[in-house]
């Protein structure tokens, strides 16, 4: 049980301070490198809280591919940030404002606050319980089994959207070079290369 | 789990995707014959629909009951009808190109959505089926992709109904949230249950609501309808009058009276003021239109306030109404635009009103067929229209919506205004340049129909009104 605690403090405190570290940081490369670690550390405690699946999805989907990107783009483009930052002191109250309304819910549902009965921070309990299957088991046993045929028209709905984008935009125009490999691969010797006898001190015609 | 009761959808689904599969590989010049083949997937998916056992289908995400097989037909005919109608228009010579094969293939992926929305039995499956028939309208709206007016319409329509799309699913989440069940016979116990509705669900039951009523056209949502209309291909905008409203106010009736029957204390005032708005705005907005797509765009959010007086009545009868209502409204509906596709003046589609005038003269078996429709639509007896306002007053009047059916009655008589403002025009007016004739043999088969069907209603109401009973009955006893 201390090592759980101990593990906590560690996640959770790495977590504040790279965060801090993300918008202090001035070097955008560094900024992007915390923010990487507070993913980590973010995947952390979900394993700590016994949500894997959460934890595996993280580190996948935003350290592999949103955090990698970033990076990407920092070093590939010339973007000044210390011009970026210079309004970051007129926008500091709106910001100050959206952290006290989040703080404020959460001292909401941390103090129990009921809406129409119905206490706010007792959510449903997990079906089934999460002692006896762990829940990427459970998940994919209600997206692949249970509500497998929403999965398959959900795939319905992404085929519609990839026609209409393909209905939308796609033109065919005339005069556009493309390599067509089936005439590249047909090419003989005879047709692209040509033997002349170049005469001494002439020079190919 | 039972997956015969959707085997309709799942025909149609892989139908969908095998000719998208030879459109690509034959490319354009396929889309005449695919609107064929469309159109008879689309019956032959009903016919599988009359003979695969009802009852919930892959565990209880969909139901197959009267309810939905009665909306599935009025679908199949709509989206069939303008299917045809479309093919017509195939080589139009106006300048926007021939017809993408991509069209019937859309209809037919949007009309499986329609399809499986009629039959959800769950908040998820209610979701997924809209947005699959959503997506394929957006799509339709803008398949015109060179004109202005398609592109702007179909931009308009998508950021509109991405944003309802958003309340539509706010709502289910609140409904879920304060329920416990996504499953509409589980939602239905949980509401019995709680006995008074708690706040959080009708604030779930609020949003729900707006996100229905939008993708039914009701006012105060209406506002992208006469612009989606107008600037759409004209065999698509009738494609979007006939099938999604009559599956659009189905779902809306099973939404409101399956798992939220017994919450009728909060939402029977909210859909009362919706349909009083609507038909407010479908009289009075039309009455200023030129442009007869804009015109029909009006005429149809008071068309569909009237079938939610219906629904507003929260009774069997209500419901009935409606239904028999959505299902006279189709058949008006694709007369109509028969008619509207037929308007053509040297191979150019016209659609202001003025060029109706002097109709009677130069083609008098089409313009007697669209004043037989207007005098339906405007509700003169003894016209299939007249019946269908009649249901639906009467189950108003039952319910004690005395003020409601006063406004109906009113905004009807205003209403008429412009109908037979249109019958003026084609029989009593000079006739301008003479219209294209004859009319193409498909639009005039549809036009016969449907103008054949609204007369005889009369002589024989059964079909349409027998099943209409059965299916509200079935859906009150669940």
């Amino acid at each position: 049980m201390i090592v759980a605690t101990l593990c906590f403090y560690l996640f959770a405190g790495v977590a504040i301070v790279s965060g801090l570290m993300v918008v202090t940081a001035r070097n955008p490369v560094h900024a992007v490198l915390f923010l990487i670690l507070t993913f980590f550390n973010a995947a952390g405690l979900f394993v700590l809280l016994g949500a894997e699946f959460l934890a595996m999805a993280l580190v996948v989907v935003y350290v592999g591919a949103v955090a990698v990107l970033f990076l990407f783009v920092v070093m590939m483009l010339d973007v000044n940030f210390q011009e970026l930052r210079a309004g970051a002191a007129r926008y500091m109250s709106v910001g100050a404002l959206v952290g006290l309304a989040l703080l404020a819910e959460l001292a909401l549902v941390l103090g129990g606050m009921t809406l129409g009965g119905v206490e706010v921070s007792g959510g449903a309990l997990p079906t089934p319980p999460a002692d006896q299957v762990h829940n990427t088991r459970a998940l994919g046993q209600i997206i692949y089994t249970d509500l497998f045929v929403l999965f398959q028209i959900a795939g319905l709905i992404l085929l519609v959207a990839m026609i209409g984008a393909i209905v939308l935009t796609l033109r065919s125009r005339p005069g556009v070079r493309k390599q067509k490999i089936a005439d590249q691969l047909a090419r003989t010797p005879e047709q692209a290369v040509e033997v002349v006898k170049v005469p001494l001190g002439g020079g190919a015609q | 789990m039972q997956a015969a009761p959707m085997l309709p959808e799942i025909l149609l689904a892989i139908a969908g995707m095998v000719l998208l599969m030879v459109g690509v590989f034959v490319g354009d010049k396929s889309a005449k014959p695919l609107t064929y083949v469309v159109a008879a997937a689309l019956f032959a998916a009903l016919a599988l629909g009359w003979t695969t056992p009802h009852g919930d289908a892959f565990g209880g995400l969909f139901v197959a009951d009267k309810l939905a097989y009665f909306a599935k037909a009025l679908i199949v005919i709509g989206a069939a009808a303008t299917v045809l109608m479309a093919a017509g228009r195939a080589t139009p010579s106006d300048g926007s190109g021939p017809m993408r094969f991509e069209q019937p293939v859309l209809m037919l992926f949007a009309s499986v959505g329609m399809m499986l929305m009629v039959s959800a039995n769950d908040l998820m499956s209610l979701y997924v089926g809209l947005e699959l028939q959503s997506l394929a309208l957006y799509v339709l709206a803008a398949i015109r992709r060179d004109s202005l007016r398609a592109t702007e319409a179909g931009l308009k329509y998508f950021v509109l109904g991405a944003l309802s799309s958003g309340m539509l699913l706010y709502g289910a989440g609140m409904i879920y949230g304060f329920t416990g069940a996504t499953n509409f016979d589980r939602i239905a116990a949980s509401v019995t249950a709680m006995g008074t509705p708690s706040l959080g669900l009708v604030v779930g039951i609020v949003f729900l609501m707006a996100g229905l009523a939008f993708k039914v056209s009701a006012a105060p949502f209406h506002m992208w309808t006469p612009d989606v209309y107008e600037g759409a291909d004209t065999p698509i905008t009738a494609f979007f009058a006939a099938a999604p409203k009559a599956a659009a106010l189905a779902l809306f009736a099973r939404v409101m009276t399956d798992p939220l029957g017994d919450a009728a204390s909060a939402w029977g005032q909210i859909v009362a003021m919706i349909a009083g708005l609507s038909v407010i705005v479908g009289a009075f907005g039309a009455l200023a239109q030129r442009n007869i797509k804009r015109l029909m765009a009006y005429s149809s959010i008071g068309h569909v306030g009237f079938a939610l007086i219906g629904l507003a009545a929260a009774s069997e009868n209500g419901v009935r109404s409606l239904l028999i209502y959505s299902a006279i409204y189709l058949f008006m509906n694709l007369a109509a635009f028969a008619f509207i596709l037929a308007m053509r003046r040297d191979e150019h589609a016209v659609e202001t009103i003025d060029d109706l005038a002097g109709a009677s003269q130069t083609h008098p078996y089409m313009a007697l067929a669209l004043a037989a429709v207007l005098f339906s639509m405007a509700g003169i007896p003894p016209l299939a229209g007249f019946f269908a306002k009649l249901y639906v007053l009467s189950a108003a009047v039952d319910s004690g919506l005395y003020v409601l059916a006063v406004v109906g009655v009113l905004a009807s008589v205003i209403s008429c205004f412009y109908y037979l403002r249109l019958i003026k025009l084609m029989y009593f007016d000079a006739p301008r340049d003479a219209m294209d004739s004859p009319m193409p043999r498909d639009l005039g088969l549809v036009l016969g129909v449907a103008t054949a069907i609204i007369l005889v209603f009369i002589l024989i109401p059964s079909p349409i009104v027998a099943t209409a009973t059965a299916a509200a009955q079935e859906l009150f006893q669940r």
